[in-house]
């Protein structure tokens, strides 16, 4: 099987080097980019993100990258990854500042974990994730990760997805269950860095280019 | 079940991973891309970079170690000493980075914090204290360690997660090198005053000073140096000390 482009969409965020160095550790090719062909040419994506939402979605607008990505990920189908911010941009609105509307492809929204219940922000932890019931045998992102295996969070908003069946595991921080990680279809996306998660992180990442080869091949 | 991390700290000095006493009387250890790449194989949560002459020569010298660290170690990653700009902050993610741990510049320019906190998010920025006991309270110092301020530390602190900065790595420098356990009151202090997560740096020995710290704090991290360097014990006696369960070497 030839090996599949990732696009890791480039509009300044963070630091997107340990995801392209991850991939390149599990032998995927990947380009930094924010050009349109570039990313439609792409087998699959990767949508980073840490920081502030409303300045990630200024910051997609003024590369007239929002467009680019609904068009990959909802009218062409291909595999999407939403990596923290960068899940939290797939979802219609955060609260962050105010309301700011996100890429609206995931039906929910994006509020901050409630201080009286957490005590401390942003969630620094090594934490585990609890996959659904539902989606313990098919899940592919999580597929062959351990119940409660550990993964690097680092984050105060979470995501509240409206369909029960997007939500692909739940994580507790200080007695708040929330959702790190959701699959629906071609797209997927964690809470959770899997860039910073050592070899559970790399497995995610495995998944993840497998999950675009499959995809390639069925069509 | 405790989640408390358990950090490397690497103190570098012109290539080298080094360790003091009080951050003074250094000793070489080793090239710290070996280093690391070694405590992240052996399961450490997290590595911290200090430049420890960085401040005196007013930049950062890490960036390249910090680059080549990246390709093979899959962890968070902060740097510390001499980040003075939001350029330099820029420059330490753009390396690989996931933090930067700034003193000196914050004392200076608090404002700087909540600049970089707006650009980079607060996740991104740690305010890094180095505290010296005095008449029963702390003072923060400057310039690893070298350099009063007449700042209190713990109202320091609280100031800086006000500012916008996302955690805080409290070193306390009387317990730093020295392996007799950490500043428990400091510690305590600290974390009672703050809602952002804290590190506490300076002092471990053994695995009793771990739990005796986390008995009696509400600590989130731990950074250690010596204890790793010297073999004084494994990072899975460290977690078994926080409470982790571990079998047959793996966490449970």
């Amino acid at each position: 099987m030839t090996n599949k482009r990732i696009a890791i969409i480039d509009y300044g965020a963070g630091n997107i080097k340990s995801i392209a160095n991850a991939l390149k550790k599990v032998g995927a090719e990947s380009v930094l980019t924010r050009n349109r062909e570039d990313v439609l040419s792409s087998d699959s994506m990767i949508l980073p993100g840490v920081g502030a939402f409303a300045s990630a979605m200024e910051r997609l607008h003024n590369y007239d990258l929002v467009n680019v990505i609904k068009e990959f990920v909802c009218v062409r189908q291909k595999p999407v990854l939403g990596i923290c911010l960068g899940l939290q941009l797939l979802f219609e609105e955060s609260e962050e500042f105010g309301l700011t509307k996100g890429l609206g492809i995931i039906k929910g929204r994006v509020i901050k974990m409630p201080t009286g219940t957490v005590k401390k922000l942003p969630h620094i932890q090594w934490n585990e994730v609890q996959i659904s019931e539902s989606k313990k045998s098919s899940s592919v992102l999580l597929g062959g990760i351990a119940d409660n295996g550990r993964v690097y969070f680092i984050h105060s908003f979470v995501v509240m997805p409206q369909v029960k069946e997007d939500v692909l595991s739940t994580s507790v921080y200080n007695g708040y269950k929330f959702c790190s990680a959701v699959e629906s279809g071609n797209i997927y996306g964690t809470q959770f860095h899997p860039e910073k998660s050592a070899a559970t992180g790399l497995h995610i990442f495995r998944n993840f280019i497998n999950a675009s080869k499959n995809k390639q091949a069925k069509t | 079940m405790n989640r408390i991390r358990v950090i490397a700290r690497l103190d570098v000095k012109n290539e080298y991973v080094i360790k003091g006493i009080h951050l003074e009387g250094l000793r070489k250890i080793g090239d710290p891309n070996k280093i690391a790449l070694k405590y992240y194989e052996d399961g450490i949560d997290e590595i911290i970079f200090m430049d420890t002459v960085a401040s005196l020569y007013s930049r950062n010298n890490l960036f390249h170690i910090i680059e080549r660290a990246c390709e093979d170690i899959f962890i968070p990653i902060t740097i510390g000493g001499g980040i003075r700009t939001v350029s330099d902050i820029d420059k330490a993610l753009k390396s690989g980075a996931d933090k930067v741990a700034i003193n000196t510049q914050a004392v200076k320019t608090p404002d700087l914090i909540t600049e970089a906190a707006k650009i980079f998010g607060s996740q991104a920025i740690v305010g890094s204290i180095e505290a010296k006991k005095k008449n029963g309270l702390w003072e923060a110092y400057v310039d690893a360690g070298r350099e009063s301020t007449g700042v209190d530390a713990v109202r320091w602190a609280k100031r800086l997660e006000d500012l916008g900065a996302g955690e805080i790595l409290i070193t306390s420098v009387d317990a730093e090198g020295t392996q007799k356990g950490f500043d428990i009151d400091l510690i305590k202090e600290i974390t009672a005053e703050l809602s952002i997560p804290v590190i506490a740096s300076g002092g471990a020995g053994k695995p009793e000073h771990i739990k005796s710290l986390v008995a009696n704090t509400d600590v989130d991290a731990i950074a250690m140096a010596s204890l790793f360097h010297y073999n004084v014990c494994s990072i899975s006696q460290v977690r078994q000390a926080l409470g982790y369960k571990i079998v047959d070497g793996l966490m449970v």
